[in-house]
């Protein structure tokens, strides 16, 4: 009996490295992803990735359905920046459907965007200080990505998964607890964010876990594709919001902070200063939203009757209002055919939307970029020769969101 | 600073001649063809190339034109120049029944994963790749799931049949136009045992 249940691969007695399943429902890996490693002792000899425990065909599926219904699938890539990727869908849209969008909308849309980019990074970081031990910051800032999701709720309703927007603009105005929310954001994050980084940043139990864990060179990083702060980490200045502005980001002055190592460490920094800028952002917009004026001072939403939802009062009384309600709803709404590529930057990286258009109703194809599944890939190559207890420090810092990486 | 998409395809049409092709810019991107014998001599070229420099992949992708006599599947690579902050995309074409092209994965280290997924996807088989497997999908699977034909909806579902919002008889949205809704009689059984 012991024979037909214990079967040891071939040659199994003579191999001297351990064979760890890392996940996939392990609670370090923050996300449902396997890594097989191999291990001599405690060092990292090989380690193996399976994905895809979460895969939902979002490709597919939005092959078969009109735009407005594609966006809660961008919900639930990054699920830790929603509002980022619904964002990334409406611009890739309006590109596509030539919309142009009012200043002030694309002031609301940075500040939305911003304050999921801190919640993101708020999440990444104190989950590495979690996993290197230190639960205390983990906690303290959760009241603070609580702030944020409560002005999310202001803004559409819903908290994690937001369906933020509308082809056009939003779907409502923001109300005046929704600013004044964001105003107490503003005024008591900055302390917040301080007493954050006094814990960990120089920290020596901190530092003598990050620091040389999971490095990678700029070249390196850029030939496995990396983008977003674990690029800027290794000493890349690139930034889709500098290269390629959209949404006016233009209208703001912010810098870029960038590494050296590529390490931990590295990243974690990164992230803590892309916060202030973040910060930065948000009080320019927030100010410049202030400063419309008269009828500007209303406007959320551009003028496009084919694709942006009449408000319902006027579904029930004028006809154009019905008629537009009803083609959109039912998707019957052709679109001009094209292909475009509109790229926006996540939280964790560049997220880009390829889409073909054959002229029809829904999209021809759409693909995903996603940036974490496309640097999961250099995992192996930053853990080889480390620790085991690195191997979960460079999962958890290179913010791999499992949701993004299965599409 | 200065490299502009005219540029770009000056170069490219000095270096292959004729064998470059479908030049266009839709939304400010170059983009253009070439046979897939050739996508890594365009894609060594682009990259070691001093003024062109596109060394940097941001996407690589499947897409399945239904209809086109032997340009059936394509792959999708999206090229960034990061010093000039110019992207271009290219395409290549092969026929479903030998979908073979050649690994990017010796050029750009980011490709191992996305030809994967181009290949659970699409089926593409990308000659010379370390690993090629499905990322996806189960490993038993035994269909390319981003195929045309295989429908979302199963067509033969008569209770969402909405003849009344005029679409005939038609599935779901967006089927008027494209043919991918439409499915020959002999080939529906198959594709429901492929899934089951």
């Amino acid at each position: 009996m012991s024979e037909q249940h214990i079967k040891l691969p071939e040659g199994s007695i003579e191999k001297t490295t351990t064979t760890l399943n890392l996940g996939p429902t392990h609670p370090a890996t923050h996300g449902v992803m396997q890594n097989i490693l191999e291990l001599d002792g405690e060092r990292i000899v090989s380690a193996e990735q399976t994905i895809g425990y979460i895969h939902r065909a979002f490709e597919k599926i939005a092959e078969r359905r009109p735009l407005y219904q594609i966006t809660p699938l961008t919900d639930r890539l990054n699920y830790c920046s929603s509002p980022i990727n619904n964002m990334g869908w409406h611009l890739t849209c309006e590109k596509l459907l030539g919309v142009k969008t009012p200043k002030r909308v694309d002031y609301l849309r940075i500040i939305i965007m911003e304050l999921a980019r801190i919640s993101d990074h708020l999440i990444c970081n104190s989950i590495v200080g979690v996993d290197s031990g230190a639960y205390t910051g983990f906690l303290y800032v959760m009241q603070y990505r609580e702030l944020i999701y409560e002005i999310y709720e202001e803004i559409c309703g819903s908290r994690l998964t937001t369906n933020i927007g509308r082809i056009g603009g939003f779907e409502r105005n923001f109300n005046d607890i929704a600013f004044q929310k964001i105003q107490k954001f503003l005024d008591e994050y900055p302390a917040v964010l301080t007493e954050f980084e006094n814990l960990f940043t120089r920290n020596r139990i901190f530092m003598d876990r990050t620091i040389g864990a999971g490095p990678i060179s700029a070249e390196r990083a850029l030939n496995y594709g990396f983008t977003g702060p674990n690029l800027r980490a290794a000493g890349v200045d690139y930034d889709v919001r500098i290269h390629s502005p959209y949404s006016s980001y233009e209208d703001f002055e912010f810098d870029i902070p960038v590494g050296t190592t590529g390490d931990c460490y590295d990243r974690f920094l990164v992230r803590n200063q892309e916060m202030w800028q973040s910060l930065r952002i948000i009080k320019d917009a927030f100010q410049k939203v202030q400063e419309f004026k008269g009828a500007d001072a209303d406007v959320y939403h551009a003028d496009v009757p084919e694709y942006y939802l009449p408000p319902k009062q006027d579904v029930y009384t004028k006809m154009e209002a019905l008629i537009w309600h009803f083609k959109i709803i039912m998707g019957e709404i052709n679109m001009p055919a094209g292909e475009v590529y509109n790229a926006v930057e996540g939280a964790n990286g560049e997220l880009g939307f390829y889409f073909i258009s054959d002229g029809g109703r829904t999209p021809y194809r759409l693909h995903f970029r996603r940036p974490c599944f496309i640097y999961y890939q250099a995992y192996e190559e930053l853990t080889k020769g480390a620790m085991l207890s690195d191997a979960i420090i460079v999962m958890s810092s290179l913010n791999l969101i499992a949701g993004e990486m299965d599409a | 600073m200065s490299l502009t998409n005219e540029h770009i395809k000056q170069r490219l049409i000095e270096k292959f001649n004729d064998q470059v092709l479908g030049f266009e810019e839709s939304y400010g991107m170059l983009s253009f063809e070439a046979p897939k014998e050739l996508n890594l001599k365009v894609l060594n070229f682009l990259y070691d190339d001093e003024e062109l420099k596109f060394r940097f992949l941001t996407d690589l992708c499947g897409v399945h034109y239904q209809g086109q006599q032997d340009k059936e599947l394509a792959v999708v690579y999206h090229l960034h120049n990061l010093e000039d902050n110019i992207r271009i995309r290219f395409k290549v074409f092969t026929a479903m029944d030998k979908p073979d092209i050649y690994t990017a994965t010796g050029l750009f280290s980011s490709a191992n994963w996305m030809e994967r997924e181009t290949y659970d996807f699409y089926g593409i088989n990308f000659v010379g790749h370390p690993n090629l497997k499905r990322i996806l999908n189960v490993d038993e699977m035994d269909y390319f799931p981003l195929r045309k034909q295989y429908p979302l909806e199963d067509q033969s579902r008569v209770d969402k049949d909405d003849e009344m919002f005029g679409r005939g008889g038609t599935i779901g949205f967006g089927t008027e136009k494209t043919d991918h809704g439409t499915i020959i009689e002999a080939e529906k059984k198959n594709v429901g045992e492929d899934i089951i």
